[in-house]
């Protein structure tokens, strides 16, 4: 649930049903956790799925200075980052990977992944994720490959002289 | 005792620099060995797929510095596999290059005159199309016409792909399906199979000694070809000349690592780095501006709407490399694609309204408009920042995933100069495109991953100041006779333009040079193969040259 409330953060989307808590509901559309990203977390393949639990204890420590420092008195029924309204998930999770942050590098990859879930469906074949209706392929309009699974697009130029050359270029297309 | 293999000639890498050193040693007779951390793929293991172990990541590699993160090829071919195949020359200017002390940072011996010739040899290998408008996309020729509108020029980028295989997939990170893209693999890397050199893929070298007869053995290990975490047992090789290439990123850790055993290293081993100046901007058009302000309008009754479709860069603004103009202020300003995955996750949303830039909702708003980017690649001048820290225990960084991303010890701590030179390019890309509505456009953030490179240059540079130069102006590791650089590292600064055809030029620069030391080594090797295909003339135009690069 805190993993899902962190991906949620990075790609926000709208609820899976009216009591989720994970997701907060700040965006239209699936999000991060909609396109897979607790999948991709935690899949070997990238490295940080054996570090999820560190992620997640950390991650609430970090919620819980957070809310007192700011004075919010979050929901014991759920884990303190699940517990922070959305503008302060983004907060906290804002600090968390600015430079200079001392676990900054651990924090992107997180976030990396995050996105990964939602603009490419790293943990799905691509053709697949968009037969199944992937949500960030279809909100971004990647279009459905042709034969053989493969892109091709026979319409790609606007076919005539948009600008002058520069004046100086040398008969290889070079820059002189 | 088991006894160590034995080579003449010992290439690491199998990039521009490796390919090129190997298939001219090993045409001229040589006995050549490539060690290449990555697997040997072709075309037809290229998929078009994002899954985290299909080719995309397979084949690159993602190291994440300390303000430097750099993208490179991670398979036989190296870089070129992955790259977008835009192989302009560097303009003049760059070789004129001085140091703060009035010194020449490129050697007296090497302009843009002595090496056009070798540039020529290698647009005879590597097929390079001199592209006209009807090659160029949808984005290059929205680029075109923004800086028309803008007043100024744009020009189509001369690229090593094959008019007639290319399908326009925008793929050509993950390999080209097509065998559209001139990839090494189409040239250097089977002619020099044909004459008996010897790629070993899924060898990664982790350092060299110096055996007491004067030759050298190079370490690696065996790599897991699915899960490149998992090392085998490596083994060893003697070699009687050794041609480092694996990339500006990984040959001066190697150096550093073979420290202790070969001896100390020039002071420009790991030093002076450049990102060749690189930095995204990403721009997301108005449709209707782009139809009303620049007449554009495709099939479907689209304006442009065609991020998607392409071939990486096909149009460039080259109004700024003009040598005249003060250093530190020339650049040239690329259309460009960058697929999802690590390309959309540093753009930044152009109003965030003191919410997060690169991340939230805002930025998923700014997703859904994909379709509508356009990217736009600056090459400026960097000031050499970058300096490599003590190796890691192995490869060139700690891997985290089972491919693709690790950890680096590159620190780049930009200038004053470089970031007054992004400042001053993203001013003018945002100058560009956003005149009359057409777009908003926002530079990534170097905030996340520092500043990105794809185009890792001079780590182990080359010139005539030995306190300030890896390799003198032959390629040739000061100190440490028959050990040869030939890749990016070699290259001294930044170029304002992309690297690939620099560093192919440089490399078959230094091949005589290699030669010579081969011969006096008891190598029976000779200097003077055709072009991959059997073309001569590109060796007759550096007949010339010759004595010079082969002299004591
Ligand atoms: C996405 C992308 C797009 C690009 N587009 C362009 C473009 O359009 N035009 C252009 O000019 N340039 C482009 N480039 C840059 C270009 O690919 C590089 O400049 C070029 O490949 C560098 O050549 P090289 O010989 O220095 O090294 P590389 O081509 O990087 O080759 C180095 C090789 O060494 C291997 N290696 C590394 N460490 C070891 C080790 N320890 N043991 C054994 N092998 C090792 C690597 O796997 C690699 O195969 C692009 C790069 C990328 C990543």
């Amino acid at each position: 649930m805190t993993l899902e409330a962190f991906a949620d953060t990075i790609v926000p989307g709208e609820k899976r049903h009216p009591g989720d808590r994970a997701v907060a509901g700040a965006a239209a559309g699936g999000g991060a956790v909609q396109a897979g990203a607790l999948e991709l977390m935690e899949w070997d393949a990238t490295g940080i799925s054996e570090g999820l639990d560190d992620y997640v204890r950390l991650l609430n420590d970090h919620a819980r200075e957070y809310a007192a420092e700011t004075g919010l008195d979050p929901d014991p029924s759920v884990p303190p980052f699940v517990a922070l309204p959305y503008a302060h998930r983004t907060e906290l999770v804002r600090r968390l990977v600015a430079p200079g942050h001392p676990e900054k590098a651990f924090w992107v990859l997180l976030t990396l992944f995050s996105n990964m879930a939602y603009d490419s469906a790293a943990h799905m074949h691509t053709a697949e994720a968009i037969a199944a209706g992937h949500p960030g392929l279809a909100a971004m309009g990647i279009t459905r490959p042709g034969p053989g699974g493969l892109w091709r697009f026979p319409a790609f130029s606007y076919g005539r002289p948009l600008a002058r050359l520069h004046p100086d270029t040398t008969p290889s297309g070079s820059p002189a | 005792m088991t006894s160590t293999e034995r080579t003449d000639v010992l290439v690491v890498g199998s990039g521009f620099g490796g390919a090129i050193a190997a298939y001219h040693l090993a045409a001229g007779g040589a006995k050549v060995v490539i060690l290449e951390r990555g697997p040997w793929l072709t075309a037809k293991d290229f998929e078009h797929d994002f899954m985290l172990g299909s080719s995309y990541t397979r084949i690159f590699d993602f190291v994440v510095g300390d303000g430097m993160s750099i993208l490179g090829g991670n398979c036989v071919g190296g870089g070129s596999v992955v790259y977008f195949a835009a192989m302009p020359r560097a303009p003049r200017f760059v070789f004129d290059k001085q140091t703060g002390l009035g010194r020449r940072v490129w050697p007296a011996s090497v302009s843009r005159d002595t090496l056009d010739p070798w540039y020529d040899r290698v647009a005879e290998s590597i097929p390079i199309t001199k592209q006209d408008w009807n090659d160029v996309t949808y984005a290059g020729g929205l680029w075109a016409a923004a800086c028309d509108h803008a007043g100024r020029t744009a020009n189509p980028v001369p690229a090593a792909v094959d008019r007639d295989h290319c399908v326009n997939c925008n793929w050509m990170m993950a390999g080209c399906r097509f065998d559209a893209k001139q990839s090494l693999l189409l040239n250097y890397l089977p002619a020099a199979l044909a004459h008996g050199a010897r790629i070993r893929p899924l060898h990664e070298v982790q350092r060299i000694e110096r055996n007491h007869d004067g030759s050298y053995r190079v370490h690696y290990d065996i790599i897991d070809e699915e899960d490149y975490r998992v090392r085998g047992e490596g083994g060893a090789i003697d070699a009687k000349i050794v041609v480092l290439a694996a990339g500006a990123g990984a040959t001066p850790v190697i150096l550093q690592r073979s420290e202790p055993s070969l001896g100390r290293m020039p002071h420009g081993v790991g030093r002076y780095f450049s990102g060749n100046g690189e930095r995204l901007n990403t721009a997301v058009l108005n449709e209707d501006r782009v139809r009303e302000v620049l007449g554009l309008t495709r099939e479907d009754g689209l304006a442009y709407a065609a991020n998607q479709i392409g071939k990486g860069p096909t149009v460039a603004n080259w109004d700024r490399l003009d040598g005249s103009l003060p250093e530190f202020t020339r650049y040239s300003l690329e259309q460009l694609y960058f697929p999802p995955g690590l390309g959309t996750i540093l753009a930044q949303v152009a109003d965030a309204a003191g919410g997060p830039s690169w991340f939230g909702a805002r930025k998923k708003e700014m997703l859904s408009r994909w379709q509508s980017w356009l990217i736009i690649f600056q090459m400026i001048e960097d000031a050499n920042e970058g300096v490599f820290g003590p190796p890691p225990a192995a490869g060139n960084a700690d891997r985290i995933s089972q491919q693709m991303l690790g950890i680096g010890r590159l620190r780049y701590d930009p200038a004053e100069t470089t970031l007054r030179a992004w400042a001053m390019a993203d001013a003018e890309v945002k100058d560009i495109l956003e005149r009359d509505g057409l777009a908003e456009v926002t530079a990534w953030t170097n905030d996340v991953v520092g500043a990105y490179t794809v185009h890792p240059l001079a780590s182990c540079r080359m010139g005539d100041d030995p306190a300030t130069s890896a390799l003198d102006d032959r390629n040739e590791l000061r100190g440490h006779p028959g050990i040869f650089v030939t890749d990016g590292s070699a290259v001294p600064t930044a170029l304002t333009v992309n690297p690939a055809m620099t560093i192919a030029a440089l490399a078959e620069r230094a091949i005589p040079g290699i030669v010579r030391a081969a011969r006096e080594r008891g190598v029976e090797v000779a200097y003077g193969a055709p072009a991959p295909d059997g073309s001569t003339s590109g060796r007759r135009g550096v007949a010339d040259l010759l004595p010079s690069l082969t002299r004591k």
